[in-house]
């Protein structure tokens, strides 16, 4: 028993360590995790759609705005902005602006 | 680790969960989660749930070392690219600690709670995710066998058909006849016979211009319909769109005639492209999780099915209500999945999720156009979030097609590399 329970405290402790995006990522708001389809979280990706991690939420929630109104004109984000209210934007705003590569 | 053992290392980590803070996740410690497939849907799931929570132990089964795309594969039928930029592997799975099996699924005890492989192994799991992608129904369309497939390739399933498909066309004497037989709803990639039609309109306009391509269609309406029709007006006069109602629909095939028939009609082609009616794949019967469509219902939060308990259903061959069955769609779902998993293996319940579907499409190499919609569950299915579902503008400018072009490779690297990468 004892041993067993040394097994589960260390594999809690290697969380707390090394794996702080686990947190993160099983704290995603509604729909978060259906971004990252197009705009990437690797560094590594070069594409023409901005990426969102670390990105300042304030910023983001503008553009989901702006996105809604139509102005400026977007291709398919006018209406995925469309699909979530205000504060589910700003939830997922936060989540990705508290994120650092 | 036995069921004894694990009984007790559960109840161990309860305790140890008792002297720290975040006993939920504590409780999901040595869970085992098997995932089956490893295309965009299985091998997401597998990143993430180990991603969610590092100590479910998660076996991902996949009968082949190398995963060839299909999204995109209509521009290696058309000879725009070199099917190696479709092909990936599974090395980065296995730095995420997720543990690969390359064997075929053979066994599902749903009861027991195990999968057995071709390798003789079996692996025990307190939740199974099944992401096996699509069968083609064979019996389905007389004429239309394994043996016809070699001569008239569906390129349904990315790889050799693909190939195959572009040899014949390369093949082909300039004033030849493409064929393609499109199936009725519900299939895999609802634009896809249209890209694939727009693409070789493209190949045939610039290499072999004396030569037209028919669509023969068991539909009346197709995703996107407007925008491809728009677009062939413009671009590809000797491209023929034939409904069902104008007798498009093909009710057998004739391989050593090289011959589609309809109820009208005797279609001869130099090159037949058939794709087929289509069903959840095989280890979703092995399972018991389809129905009697051959697809599979779910529960909309979780993705669990509704005929097996701790079995879940995603990307293709799950019942998904509203969203089409894409590589967008399955990587999305694979994700709420792995949420929903690691809630519930941890004694909690799965969020109620929000899931969106993007889906470019070519109709040349420089004309994208798109479909996208965002759902959500209502009335225990999933269904689209009031006005949010839509296609391109019909009257846009050049500039914005190009730019939807650029999206969809933009799309197919990000995807990949979170997928794969």
């Amino acid at each position: 028993m004892n041993a067993t329970r040394i097994v589960g405290i260390a594999a809690f402790a290697l969380i707390l360590a090394g794996h702080a995006s686990a947190a993160e990522l099983a704290d995603a708001p509604p729909g978060a995790l259906s971004c990252s389809g197009c705009h990437s979280t690797a560094p590594a990706v070069d594409t023409a759609v901005p990426r969102l991690i670390g990105r300042n939420s304030a910023d983001i929630v503008a553009a989901m705005q702006a996105f809604k109104t139509g102005q400026p004109p977007s291709t398919v984000m006018e209406r995925i902005a469309k699909g979530f209210s205000e504060d589910e934007v700003k939830a997922i705003a936060a989540w990705y602006g508290a994120q650092k590569d | 680790m036995t069921r004894t053992n694990r009984r007790e290392f559960l109840k161990a980590a309860a305790a140890g969960a008792a002297l720290l803070p975040l006993p939920a996740i504590a409780q999901g410690a040595g869970a085992r989660v098997v995932v089956v497939g490893g295309g965009f849907g299985g091998a997401t799931c597998a990143r993430f749930i180990k991603r969610i929570d590092p100590r479910i132990n998660v076996t991902l089964v996949e009968a082949n070392r190398t995963f060839i795309a299909c999204p995109y594969s209509n521009t290696v039928i058309a000879g725009l690219r070199d099917l190696a930029a479709q092909q990936f592997g599974y090395d980065k799975l296995a730095t995420d600690q997720v543990a690969v099996q390359f064997s075929p699924a053979t066994g599902i005890d749903p009861q027991r709670r195990t999968v057995t492989l071709g390798n003789g192994t079996e692996h025990a799991y307190d939740r199974l995710v099944l992401s096996p992608g699509i069968d083609i129904r064979w019996s389905a369309l007389p004429g239309y066998t394994e043996t016809a497939a070699e001569r008239m390739p569906h390129a349904w399933r990315a790889g050799e058909q693909t190939l195959l498909l572009r040899r014949q066309l390369e093949a082909m004497e300039d004033g030849g006849t493409v064929v393609i037989s499109a199936p009725a709803n519900p299939f895999r990639c609802p634009p896809g016979p249209y890209e694939r039609a727009s693409l070789i309109a493209y190949y045939l306009k610039t290499k072999k211009p004396k030569s037209k391509l028919i669509i023969l269609d068991a539909k009346d309406a197709f995703s996107k319909q407007r925008l491809f029709e728009n677009a062939w007006k413009a671009l590809y006069p000797n491209l023929e769109w034939v409904s069902l109602s104008k007798g498009g629909k093909v009710t057998s095939v004739d391989v050593g005639a090289m011959t589609l028939v309809t109820d009208f009609d005797r279609h001869k082609a130099d090159v037949a492209n058939v794709i087929p009616p289509q069903k959840g794949g095989r280890i979703a019967d092995i399972a018991a999780v389809a129905d009697r469509t051959g697809w599979c219902p779910i529960d909309p939060a979780s993705f669990e099915s509704k005929l097996q308990p701790n079995i879940h259903v995603i990307g293709d061959a799950s019942i998904a209500g509203a969203m089409p069955k894409s590589a967008f769609s399955a990587n999305a779902q694979a994700k709420v999945c792995a949420a929903a998993v690691a809630k519930l293996v941890a004694g909690s319940t799965p969020d109620e999720p929000r899931l969106i579907n993007t889906c470019y499409s070519l109709v040349a190499p420089d004309y994208g156009i798109s479909i996208e919609g965002v759902y959500r569950p209502a009335d225990g299915q999933i269904k689209e979030v009031e006005g949010t579902a839509g296609v391109s503008p019909l009257d846009a400018p050049n500039a914005t097609r190009a730019l939807e072009a650029t999206f969809a490779n933009d799309w197919f690297k990000t995807i990949t590399t979170e997928v794969f990468g």
